[in-house]
Parts: C-alpha cells; structure tokens; sequence
C-alpha cells in the first residue's frame, strides 16, 4: 500500500507535484498516468525518498521510505534501466545491491533467471539492448522479494513481445497480493494493464478509478446514422434535444442517445436507415480532452485536412 | 560492514580504479626508476629522491577517487544506491574507507616500491638506507598522503558530480593555481605556504637531515608547520570539504 498526502515539489517558481493525494492498494496493478512532464517521475522519485517534497509526504505501508529497514525488501522499484554502470557485469550489479541489502548471493541467481538474463549475466550491463536493461532493472526490483513494486515507464521502446512479456510480468506479481504501481503516457497502454489508474496532469490529481470506470466516464459515446433522408432526421433528433453533427461523407454523428432510441424515432416517422452503429471515441481523444489543459510542452495539431 | 563489502565490489567490478592504480604505480616507480639509473656515482642518492616523483601519482588516484563518486553519478547508480541505504551518508562513508584505505596502500606500494627499486639501480647508496624517523616520513608519509588526498578528491567529486568538472578542479588546482598564486605581489608567497597541496609537499620533502641533501638538491621547505602538522594541516582541508559534500549530498535530491 503506497499513500501519497498532500504530496508537492517545487523547483523554483514552477510547480512540479501540485497538491498530490492518492492511494495505491495491494493486489492489483495500479496505472499512473499522465502526459510527458506531469511529475510522474518526480512523484516517483519522492516515493523512494530520491527527491525531497517541498511539502507533504509518502507512506508505503504507513512508513516514510527512509524510514524502512533494509528498504529494498519491501519496495523494488525500476526507474530507469540505465542506472547500471555500463563496464560492470549483469551479476555484479545485481550483487552489490543485494549486499547492501543483507540478501544472499543465491537470490541474485534466482532473479536472474526469473527474468531470463542467467546466459548473459557475466557480460557487461553496457552492451545490452534496451529490452534486457529492462529485464536487469525488474531483476533489481525483484532481488529483495518486495511486496511494494515501482516502475516508471517500463514498455517504453521496448518491442511487441518485451511489452506483453512486463504488462503480464505485473499482472502476475500483482495477483501474487503485491501492490504494483506503473507509469506510463499511453492511456491504450494502461488499459490492458492496470485495473485502477490514476491520473495526473501538471502535478494535479485529476482522477483516480478504476481503469473500467475512466474509460466509461471519459470516452464520449456516439451514435453514426447514414440515412438517405439524414437531413429530415437531423432535424428531428436536434428537435429532441440531442446533440447532431455531419460527418464529412453525409452521415450524422448523434450523441447523448442510445442506438436503440434513434432506431424507434426513424421507425415512427418512416424514415429509412441504411446504418444505425454505436461509436465509441478512442482513448487517446479522450485522455487529451481530460489531460489537454495539462499538458506542458504543447504543441499545435497540424491543421491539415480543413 | 556490509556496506564496506558493496562499495568494494562496486569498486573493484569495473575497470577505471585498476587501470589508475597501475598508472599511479608505474609512473612513480617508473620514473624513479629512471632517476635512479642515472644518479651518478660521486654523490649519494638521498631518500627524497625516491619519493621526488610522488605527486604524479598523487594526481592519477586523486582523479580514482573523484571518478569512484561521479561515474556513480553519471550512470545514476547513486541513485540505486540511495535506494538501498536511504540514509545516504553510511554509503558514502563506506566508500570513503574502502576508497581512502585502497590509496594509502597504493601510496606505500609507490613510494616503497620507488624506494626497493633505486636501492637495486642507484651506484651510490650510502644515503639511502632508512635510519631516522625522517627518513621513514619521506618514504611511508606517502601513503598517509595518498589516502588524504583521496578524501579531499572523493569530497570535490560528490560536491561537483560531474568527472569533467571533478577532475578539471582538482588537477587546476594542484598543478596551477597552487603556482600561480605565488605570483600575486606581496601577498602572494603568504599565501601560497597555506595552499593544501604546497603543504602536503612540505610533510614529505620538509626537515630533511640537512647534512644528507647535496647542495642545491633539497627542494625548499616553505611554510610554517611543522612536517607532522603539515599532514594535519592536509588532512584536515581534505575531512573538511569531505564533510562538506555528505551534508550537502544529504539535502540535495539524488
């Protein structure tokens, strides 16, 4: 259980973390999201006791991280997978680090092999691809068998099957009881990830859910109407009080109406369909909308195609 | 000293610490060496010219000790550390020991090496044998000088974190500057004799039994300490800004 309270950092005069409250429960992957510069790192980094809040604090099963004894056991975090020195060995990297944590040397070999790198534990962490430095940095995670887990952005770049071999790697550890709390920017991402997310934006909180409730609440549902009379039904449905656009080839974009609702008002004034489908908006539309306001290093859409 | 165990391995797991070791020891043993063949056989090579090359590789472990903090900077493993120990200042003292203890060896390995070796080439040896306490000052205070100057670099390294920056000061500061101040008029010889490196020297080279240096030979004994206060005077520099860098890598974020 990871509890942030009243969680901000200030870097000057710009606001990196603004006000953050939220929880992260065991058992369940937890998403963290939020576009490029919202300070999900920065919350991250402060979880670990790495930065220092400007105010507020972090709790992970109710104790500040400096606080934890031999911290590694409890929480396993990859921030980054190239914080490894590039000369030194897959094994000694993970050696050094279970040392400091009173950890047997064994342990170093079972998470090597738990993510698959005992072949190449011997060569140097720097000549690894970006899909085993991943690997390396969820072997660090693992070492101290922790019930808390942190990773910032682990699919990042990483190829089709490195990404589905993390997003269950997490799943598995989350059904385990463990609490494991993933940042990402992809919406599309977390959705097949986590069961509850967390959103971010400027270092605001601007929602926390679960991942089923976010999507429904923020994807705008619409109904695509081609009718050879759309112009008569147009008409009637904006007369209705619902909300009607035409779409570039002809057809009707209604939306605050179910399906069926539209098909009974075409039948009654025999009007004829030749499509009734409900549309659902993508999640990238919908996490901009929610995020749009937020985003820092905002750059114009092309204004192609008008 | 767990913690003493994960800074030896982080140490001795990549390659820089050994190829400066090997440096700072064939470049003092080499160059005596060098020096030594040469010495003519009229005049008795004195003990301070077995260790007359020390602060070459002074310099090479001082950058060793400055690139043990700063990689770890530069590849973010201080961070992983910090994750492991949250404390902060238990690692970095850890690898101060470890670091210190490793220069200070390497200092005696130099300076008795360089020391072994010209007893072995030079013709004259008459004055080289290690009789007073003097003479074991000049040859052992090596190490002890090591070791100080591998906190005082350990200490930049961490305040600095970059190697470029770490390096540039630390070698500006001992090669030039340190010589350079003497050129400011009137003030400048003053404040030269309080200049950290300038100082160690003295505990090396300073008091020599005058009898045993051939005139001209001894380099000048600057400076208002005494040889042992010398080294207090260095070391304490060194623990000083050392103790700087824990407090301000303690507040600093990682």
């Amino acid at each position: 259980m990871i509890e942030a309270i009243g969680l901000t950092k200030r870097y000057g005069k710009t606001v990196a973390v603004d006000d953050l409250s939220f929880a992260v429960e065991p058992g369940r992957v937890t998403g963290f999201l939020g576009p490029n510069g919202a300070g999900k790192s920065t919350t991250m980094r402060m979880m670990l006791g790495l930065d220092r809040p400007t105010a507020g604090k972090v709790l992970i099963d109710g104790k500040p991280y400096a606080q934890l004894d031999r911290p590694l056991r409890t929480v396993g975090a990859l921030l980054d997978a190239k914080w490894v020195h590039p000369n030194r060995s897959a094994r000694a990297h993970l050696q050094w680090m279970a040392k400091s944590n009173g950890l047997p040397d064994k342990r170093v070999d079972e998470v090597l092999d738990l993510v698959g790198l005992t072949k190449v534990a011997k060569r140097r962490a720097g000549g690894f691809s970006l899909g085993m430095s991943q690997r390396l940095g969820i072997a660090g995670a693992l070492l101290g068998d922790p019930k808390v887990l942190l990773f910032d952005e682990p699919v990042n770049g990483l190829d089709p099957e490195g990404i589905l071999w993390i997003r269950q790697f997490m799943q598995g550890l989350a059904a385990d009881g463990r609490t494991v709390l993933v940042s990402s920017h992809l919406l599309s991402e977390m959705a097949v990830t986590a069961q509850d997310l967390v959103v971010i934006g400027r270092g605001k909180l601007i929602s926390q859910s679960s991942t089923t409730e976010f999507v429904e609440r923020s994807t705008e549902n619409t109904v695509k109407v081609r009718s050879p009379h759309a112009d008569k039904l147009g008409a009637m449905l904006i007369d209705k009080g619902f909300t009607v656009r035409e779409d570039d080839d002809g057809s009707l974009v209604v939306s605050g109406v179910a399906s069926d609702e539209i098909g009974d008002i075409a039948a009654a004034s025999g009007v004829v369909l030749h499509e009734l489908s409900p549309q659902r908006g993508s999640l990238e539309q919908a996490f901009m909308q929610l995020t749009g306001d937020s985003v820092e290093y905002h750059a114009e859409l092309a204004e192609t195609g008008k | 000293m767990t913690l003493l165990a994960v800074e030896r391995i982080k140490l001795f797991t990549t390659r820089s610490p050994w190829w400066s070791m090997l440096l700072a020891l064939g470049l003092t043993i080499g160059i005596t060496a060098i020096i030594a063949a040469n010495w003519g056989a009229e005049a008795p090579m004195p003990v301070l010219g077995a260790v007359f090359v020390h602060n070459l590789g002074l310099y090479v472990i001082m950058v060793m000790a400055a690139l043990a903090v700063t990689t770890e900077y530069r590849f973010g493993t201080i961070k992983a550390t910090f994750q492991a120990v949250p404390d902060r200042i238990s690692p970095l003292v850890a690898k101060a020991v470890v670091v210190v203890l490793l220069a200070g060896l390497v200092g005696l390995v130099s300076a008795f090496g360089s020391w072994g070796l010209s007893w072995l080439l030079a013709e004259n040896t008459s004055e080289l044998a290690l009789e007073s306490a003097n003479d074991w000052r000049h040859v052992a205070g090596v190490g002890l000088v090591y070791a100080a100057g591998a906190l005082l670099a350990l200490g930049v390294g961490a305040l600095v974190r970059q190697t470029a920056g770490a390096v540039s000061i630390i070698l500006v500061f001992a090669l030039v500057l340190e010589s350079v101040v003497g050129f400011i008029p009137n003030i400048g010889d003053d404040i030269q004799k309080w200049m950290p490196f300038t100082v160690a020297g003295k505990f090396i080279f300073g008091n020599p039994d005058p009898s045993v240096i051939p005139d001209g030979q001894g380099p000048p004994a600057i400076g208002e300490l005494s040889p042992w206060g010398s080294f207090g005077y260095f070391a304490a520099v060194a623990l000083a800004i050392y103790i700087i860098s824990l407090v301000v890598v303690k507040r600093r974020d990682a």
